[in-house]
């Protein structure tokens, strides 16, 4: 190696003839195709990624996949900047830029630092502490800590990029394509079964990308593209590299994340960014692998402590050197292959650190064989060096390991690689409801029992000796396969040197210094919201004795990496300070995602006008050309007036309502609910679920109807028309209409199936064209032929059928605006012209368009109620007047037992009126003000009712209001008044009509 | 996300559904007898069982039959899934 090249000249996975060139915090860099972020910056001796979240200290890069607490940047800029990115996880692409993050105002000089020279003021619950009080200042502290702390930025541009969403079924998932996923794979696929093959990197193959082992004689990478490759050519088989299964939910359902594009200088037109897999098995084989403990010892956090796999990982894979001179710390036995593995790789080895008093094994005694250097039974009790480690104090431990003292030693290094054992990648399992046991030797939650189809293999379960992995994977994905139907059978076993023994691990949670913990550094366990030993112990001096109660004081866990690093030592450190045992203290939950994920991926493209589907009527073009303002009700795209130049909404509606009562109105009333319902029993049907009778009304005859639940109030209404003797069309509220037709399809199918009846929407198939006023007679008699429209020969609520513009229409005689009326119905596709047609013979007539908004004026003035608006799911046909609509005779319908419960047969009920308000006022009183009696009484006072509907009325040349008043009825003509923020408003209670109370408009 | 059994259809994903609570009830034919008690009772007051319930589903994105399913409210295992009017099925023992 020479001096300031950390890249080793040969070796690794990395593409050389590919350079690509990168920049970090504004310096230009270079890396090679198939590095990571991590691995580049390692490569260009970057040491310093970040700031702590709450010390500000300084961090560097910990490990080298999913678990990485320190190295999370900021990637990309403007609409692309995404937060929290793990440096270990992110393909470099040429043109890559990305900056660290919880730093200002730089990396190098750090303001918020002083938060570590004060941090005896940050101890645990420090937020709870310091800023309860009082409570006035908090959003001056929040202000501060936000900025502070930082957790990168989002984008505040809409997300450029497109993300999709797949559908999968499969025999068998496996989800990781290390040594356990592949053999299981293997065995499943070579079965005929349809496989998915998962994995979060870039590269399959897992650790044995990174291993010196040989698979039957060939480096393990070999043995791994052979698998790949015959995997690859399966037809039954699908290989998802890239794709991180981040949630495990109901019966096998697996949601897969893959990035499709991230990892592309340039994406190719029509790529997704990223692809959500919904994924359903028939059975799962987990191989997620394991992840490596750090150490939990003073200063364990200074830029160049890593994890001893990732540095192996890093030099293998990556062909970069970590650093030049590295001390390993270790309580197991997996640190000495790192060891061999990096000084076979050009790094000096300065001393093999075993908290063990004796450790002696197979792996153990081949470094001692090779001559490194161990130091048994001893520790690092302290790291030197700020920014970068500049070397270690090594110390033995007493007996009872409460002290580090004897025989100190300072040992030089840049790089401190620490192993405290693994803890198997049980979030997935964790998350599909599995239970867990806890492994005594390895102080490791495993797989225990599991709840769905699945079955755990390899480094997941607790496995550590790659033949056991191998053979683990090879039966679960041939026992998965079988279950699925297929005469599946786990391979042979391949040969494997070397396959070494695991001698005992030695647990020691809290690594002992010449000093109290807490003092003279500290020791931590939660890198990422940095919670250190002496948190733990404090919060458990205070009471916070339940993990949860932990998690949430110290926040331990609770970062964007859920503890995958630091959970298992913040269980044993609260057990040890709790006098319990790991399993009693308990575990936490893992709940998805596994990694963050994307609110782009999530949402894929249910964005923008996909977000959700808009109805249009046929007559919508019409209403986007004349310039109509919209209104969505549901999904309905509803005009809701049209303005003419200079008009704003109120003169607009002033002018339409004036139109339909004096000239005539034309409406686009096609949104209507529609439910056509046929069969020899429909009469019997309507009869139970409207008040009101249907078996005596004449063909070619409406009536209004009221639907009640069975507590008795109101649920929807609209007029039904007989068109023959078994065939009604029911019309529904518009917003109302799917919901009618599910409430009576479930009543025939499960209450009445032996009523013989069809129900069918028929809600698009027509559009519905409103003349209204006193011109409409005049105007379609130009238009029809066939039709008399004489008031005796076509009468209120009744129907015609016939043409209209040439057109085969249904015309009804019904009206929502209380002025003489024609509702007709033609074919959708016809609407377009039926309205053209009108508008054509009416201009003479003066007609005009009206919208929503009048059409609201216009019933309102009528006192035509909308239900939802005048109602609100407890008003019963008696509040609203409309007692006589309920055929009590009956001997059953909808509501008909619920109607006669006491609460709706109390007196003083609100019930709906009218008011007027007092002379002077202008403006309409708000909808939901309420009313009382005596607005000089001091509040809360005594609350009579609330308004309804409230508009200004052109008719009456007023604001007019529609309220439910207690005994409203009985309060004809008395004086309420409606408090406001900014003044009072006197309002008389007069009856619910305030056009034409005799009617003689509606059926003129 | 479930994967339901619909006895037209046969297996589908949730979402093509929604659940109408509490199965097995049936309209009482005594209503106007009974007192407001004992009519709150069949309106409101449902089971809510840790265990295996018995319920009504809805195949309302697809053919819009309704059904009848045994579901375990922890595991959300579905012991059956049968049509309106076939008789109930026992419990499993678990
Ligand atoms: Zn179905």
């Amino acid at each position: 190696m020479s001096n300031g090249e950390l890249r080793l000249p040969t070796g690794g996975r990395i593409d050389r003839a590919q350079p690509l060139r990168f920049i970090f915090d504004g310096a230009g860099y270079s890396g090679y195709a198939g590095d990571t972020l991590a691995s580049a910056l390692l490569a260009n001796g970057v040491r310093l990624v970040g700031r702590s979240f709450k010390y500000h200290r300084p961090r560097g890069i910990l490990s080298a996949g999913a678990e990485e607490p320190n190295a999370l940047v900021e990637l990309g800029n403007g609409a692309r900047r995404e937060p929290n990115l793990r440096a270990t996880q992110i393909e470099l692409h040429d043109g890559l830029v990305a900056s660290s993050q919880n730093r200002w105002p730089s990396l190098d000089l750090d303001i918020g630092a002083i938060n570590n020279l004060a941090s005896r003021l940050l101890p645990s619950g420090f937020y709870y502490k310091t800023f309860m009080w009082p409570p006035s200042f908090w959003h001056f502290y929040e202000h501060f800590i936000r900025r502070a702390a930082g957790m990168g930025r989002a984008a505040t541009e809409p997300d450029p990029d497109r993300y999709d969403h797949r559908y999968e079924h499969c025999d068998v998932l496996v989800v990781g394509a290390g040594p356990a996923g592949i053999a299981a794979a293997l065995a499943a696929g070579r079965s005929g079964a349809r496989v998915v093959l998962c994995d979060e990197q870039q590269e399959m193959g897992g650790d044995l990308l990174a291993s010196m082992a040989l698979i039957d004689g060939a480096p393990a990478a070999d043995w791994v593209a052979r698998a790949l490759g015959e995997l690859g050519a399966l037809p039954e088989v699908r290989l998802l590299p890239r794709a991180t299964a981040f949630g495990y939910y109901d019966h096998n359902a697996v949601a897969i994340v893959e990035r499709v594009a991230d990892h592309l200088a340039r994406p190719g037109p029509g790529l997704p960014r990223q692809c959500v897999w919904h994924v359903r098995a028939r059975r799962v084989v987990l191989a997620t692998g394991a992840i490596e403990r750090p150490l939990v010892f003073r200063d364990n956090d200074r830029p160049g402590v890593m994890l001893a796999n990732a540095a192996r990982v890093y030099l293998r894979r990556y062909a970069v050197a970590c650093g030049r001179r590295a001390v390993l710390f270790t309580n197991n036995d997996a640190a000495y292959g790192a060891a061999l593995d990096l000084r076979a790789g050009g790094m000096d080895i300065a001393a093999i650190v075993d908290l063990r008093a004796d450790p002696k094994g197979q792996r153990t005694e081949a470094a001692r064989a090779q001559g490194l250097r161990v130091l048994a039974g001893r520790a690092v009790i302290g790291v030197q060096g700020s920014k970068a480690v500049s070397g270690v104090e090594v110390a033995r431990l007493q007996d009872d390991a409460s002290a580090a003292i004897l025989d100190r030693e300072q040992i030089a290094c840049d790089t401190v690689l620490m192993s405290g054992g693994w803890t198997p990648t049980i979030h997935l399992f964790s998350q599909s409801g599995g239970k867990l046991r806890f492994d005594t030797e390895t102080a490791a939650f495993v797989p225990d029992r599991a709840t769905q189809a699945l079955r755990s293999a390899g480094a997941c379960n607790g496995a550590t000796r790659l033949s056991d992995c191998l053979a683990q994977g090879a039966a679960a994905g041939a026992a998965a396969a079988q279950d699925a139907g297929f005469a599946a059978a786990a391979p042979p076993l391949p040969e494997l040197d070397p396959d070494l023994d695991e001698a005992p691990m030695r647990h020691l949670w809290v690594v002992p210094s010449d000093a109290p913990v807490g003092h003279k550094g500290k020791h931590f366990v939660d890198f990422q919201n940095d919670v250190t030993a002496a948190d733990i112990r404090l919060a458990s001096r205070e009471g916070y004795r339940s993990v949860e109660h932990l998690k949430r004081y110290t926040t331990t866990g609770m970062g964007t990496d859920q503890g995958k690093t630091s959970n298992v030592a913040a269980l044993a450190i609260l057990a040890e300070a709790t006098n319990a045992s790991i399993p009693q203290v308990g575990t936490t939950t893992f709940r998805p995602p596994y990694t963050p994920v994307t609110m782009g991926a999530l949402t894929g493209r249910t964005v923008g006008p996909l977000l959700e589907p808009a109805r249009w009527t046929p007559i919508h073009r019409w209403h986007v050309r004349t310039g109509a303002v919209f209104e969505n009700t549901g999904q309905w795209q509803r005009a809701r007036y049209y303005p003419m130049a200079g008009e704003d909404m109120h003169a607009a509606v002033e002018r339409e309502v004036r139109a339909a009562r004096n000239l005539v109105g034309l409406f686009d009333a096609s949104t209507l609910g529609k439910i056509d319902v046929k069969g020899p029993d429909s009469a019997r049907f309507l009869d139970l679920v409207y008040t009101n009778s249907w078996s005596k009304l004449a063909i070619g005859r409406s009536r209004y109807g009221l639907m009640l639940r069975d507590d008795g109030y109101i649920y929807d209404d609209g007029v039904t028309t007989r068109l023959g003797p078994e065939h009604f069309l029911v019309s529904t509220t518009s917003g109302n209409a799917a919901p009618v037709l599910s409430f009576m399809e479930d009543l025939l199918q499960t209450e009445w199936p032996h009523l013989k009846v069809r129900l069918t929407s028929v809600t698009e198939q027509f559009a519905v064209v409103t003349l209204s006023g006193p011109m409409a007679r005049r105007l379609l008699a130009e238009l029809t032929r066939d039709i008399d429209l004489s008031p005796q020969a076509f009468p209120f609520m009744t129907l015609r059928a016939g043409t209209v513009a040439g057109i085969p229409v249904r015309v009804f005689r019904v009206s929502f605006t209380g002025d003489l009326s024609f509702e007709i119905q033609a074919r959708a596709s016809h609407g377009l012209a039926l309205w053209h047609a009108c508008l054509a013979v009416g201009e003479k007539y003066g007609i005009t368009p009206y919208g929503l908004e009048a059409m609201h004026v216009l019933r309102a003035e009528k006192g035509y109620i909308i239900v939802g608006q005048e109602t609100d799911g407890t008003a019963t046909p008696d509040d609203l007047g409309m007692g006589a609509m309920v055929a009590h005779a009956k001997p059953d319908f909808i509501g008909k037992r619920g109607l006669k419960r006491a609460e709706l047969l109390r007196p003083e009920r609100k019930q709906l009126v009218g008011l007027r308000l007092a002379d002077g006022e202008h403006k309409p009183l708000p909808e939901g003000a309420h009313l009382v009696n005596d607005p000089g009484l001091p509040p809360p006072m005594p609350m009579l009712g609330h308004v309804t509907s409230s508009y200004y009325s052109p008719t009456v040349g007023a604001p007019i209001a529609l309220a439910m008043i207690k005994n409203g009825r009985a309060r004809m003509g008395e004086e309420l008044y409606a408090p406001l923020p900014d003044r009072v408003v006197r309002a008389r209670v007069v009856a619910p009509c305030f056009f034409d109370p005799e009617g003689k408009r509606l059926h003129g | 996300m479930l994967l339901i059994a619909c006895p037209w259809c046969g297996p589908r994903a949730e979402l093509e559904f929604r659940c109408g609570g509490q199965g097995h009830l049936t309209r009482l034919t005594d209503a106007m007898e009974v007192s407001d008690a004992e009519f709150a009772r069949y309106l409101y007051m449902r089971d809510n069982p840790k265990g295996w319930h018995y319920e009504r589903w809805n195949h309302v994105n697809g053919c819009r039959r309704w059904f009848n399913a045994v579901r375990h409210t922890v595991t959300h295992e579905f012991h059956a899934t049968y049509k309106p009017g076939e008789p109930k099925p026992d419990l499993p023992r678990s």
